[in-house]
């Protein structure tokens, strides 16, 4: 990182906002199935929750950014938007939620756009999505993979995470205690879909999906949909709720034709690391957690390696479920993450940050959270540094 | 042979040599003809320098195993009496990475970096799938 661009990101520091976000009914809507439920439905509930939150109408809005939902346009539509001065569509992966705030932050930054407003609706229960066994997979080779039973994303994290213990002989339970702490939270969040806790008899004894990943491992499948809005610090201070400033955001990759990082993607998180820190001048130390992408359980750890805050291959050591609660010294997902709370593809993850930094978090709330993490481990990884205004 | 019920491999203009090599039992891959380098999954182009030359060879066959799992899920049809089956990224000799599955050897037998060749397993009529066994020299 040369010195422009260094100042370029210090200068960014602080100078854009979230300041509303909304969600749907989670648990509610997992027992209430609908075929002809689709995103941009989804997406509309959520984002009338999220204006309200911040206190905007929708002519406020003038920049969308909308993702797993075929087209801008029809989104568009729904809303009445018809002259949006910043508009498009992110592929509905979820390492684009992350890419999603970045985007209306740079919008929002360059003066492209005033007020953005970023869409997610995700129909994958109700339309029967497997996530595996497509015709046509995910990644390049997935034609090459099939005829072997190759598919899903799962048994791809399964791949790097057995080769994560070949290497640094980490155990499966810090993948069960991960799982397990999702849904430690997810048991205090109304919202959230599965609110049973487990124990680690319970991770070990469920069935497998891609040996070594059992089924605790992974992510829920639901539907759901999520928005939140993006402004400048300065309006922001104008509006119902307190900012919640992106102090930093950085953006890395390791694209493979299989999806496998040799590393488990420490080269990209290393680069992000130094960069979000150093933007923000703030330390592993100042988070007072972390929101991270929980798609498989291997991501958070991958996530937590990479970024630094365990050495690599030392995550097993690092993952103790003292200091990954509520109360312990970096608290994780503490809505309850893709595995309990929600599969939101981070959208949600993104919601609860902002929540948790307003002191909303209720019976989850972690003791004066200022400042939080969110950050997605997989071939486009993200990763950003929030914190309320104050 | 017609009860197979697995995943055939799509045959595409890009992909067709690959395949046909193997229904020869060879394991095949582009190579560049200015750099020299091998790459899969097949493309137009060599990555490395972007030279559109290249012409298919012949692999060593040799490889090892860099990751490999038992999958339990039931996604395709055809898996069925094989419950749950192995898959494996092999990383040839040459550098670049297979899934593939592992015969000739138990599940407690597989480890990470051992050592393996490819046979080729003929699955139907028209069909030869390369498969890799743990190599015993």
């Amino acid at each position: 990182m040369d010195a422009s661009e260094r100042a370029a990101r210090r200068a960014f520091r602080d100078q854009t906002a979230i300041v509303g976000v909304g969600t749907t009914a989670f648990g509610a809507m997992y027992r209430d199935l609908d075929p002809e439920r689709d995103p941009y439905q989804l997406g509309l509930v959520a984002l009338r929750e999220a204006l309200a939150d911040a206190g905007l109408s929708k002519d406020d809005l003038d920049g969308l950014i909308v993702s797993r939902m075929p087209h801008y346009g029809r989104m568009c539509e729904v809303l009445g938007m018809r002259h949006p001065r910043f508009v498009n569509v992110l592929p509905g992966e979820g390492r684009q939620s992350g890419i999603a705030l970045q985007y209306a932050a740079m919008a929002i930054y360059t003066g492209l756009a005033s007020v953005v407003a970023c869409v997610y609706g995700n129909n994958g229960r109700s339309v029967g999505a497997r996530y595996g066994g497509e015709a046509r997979g995910l990644t390049t080779t997935a034609m090459y993979d099939a005829p072997y039973g190759m598919t899903s994303p799962g048994a791809v994290t399964a791949q790097m995470f057995r080769r994560h213990q070949h290497e640094y002989g980490t155990p499966v339970e810090t993948l069960g205690h991960l799982a397990i702490n999702n849904r430690k939270n997810a048991a205090h969040n109304e919202n959230a879909v599965m609110r049973e806790p487990i124990t680690m008899d319970d991770y070990l004894g469920a069935r497998f999906i891609a040996e070594p990943l059992r089924l605790f491992d992974y992510c829920l499948i639901n539907d759901g949909g999520v928005a939140f809005i993006v402004t400048s610090a300065e309006r922001a201070r104008d509006l119902a709720k307190p900012p919640v400033l992106i102090s930093a955001t950085s953006q890395g990759a390791d694209i493979t034709p299989n999806y496998v990082a040799d590393d488990f993607w420490a080269e990209p998180l290393g680069h992000i690391s130094e960069e979000i820190f150093g933007a923000a001048e703030m330390t592993h130390a100042d988070m007072d957690f972390a929101q991270l992408y929980d798609n498989f359980t291997p991501s958070m750890l991958f996530s937590l390696e990479g970024l630094g805050f365990a050495p690599q291959g030392e995550g097993a050591d690092w993952i103790t479920p003292e200091r990954i609660a509520l109360d312990g010294e970096l608290p994780l997902n503490t809505s309850g993450g893709h595995t309990s709370e929600s599969y939101m593809q981070g959208w949600a993850l993104h919601v609860e940050a902002v929540r948790q930094l307003r002191g909303e978090g209720g019976a989850r709330q972690v003791r004066d959270a200022r400042v939080g993490l969110y950050a997605c481990a997989a071939p486009l990884a993200t990763a950003h540094i929030l914190r309320s205004d104050a | 042979m017609s009860e197979y019920a697995r995943p055939l491999p799509a045959r595409t203009q890009a992909t067709a040599p690959y395949w046909e090599a193997a229904q020869r039992g060879q394991l095949v891959l582009q190579h560049c003809l200015d750099c020299a380098k091998p790459w899969f999954p097949p493309s137009e182009a060599c990555a490395h320098c972007l030279g559109d030359r290249f012409q298919w060879r012949s692999l060593s066959g040799r490889g090892v195993v860099w990751s490999w799992i038992q999958m339990w899920q039931k996604y395709f049809p055809g898996f069925e009496d094989e419950s749950p089956y192995n898959v494996a990224l092999i990383e040839l000799e040459e550098g670049p990475r297979l899934f593939t599955n592992l015969v000739d050897c138990e599940p407690a037998e597989i480890r990470c970096d051992m050592p393996v060749e490819v046979v080729f397993d003929q699955v139907t009529d028209a069909v030869t799938l390369p498969k890799f066994r743990p190599r015993r020299d």
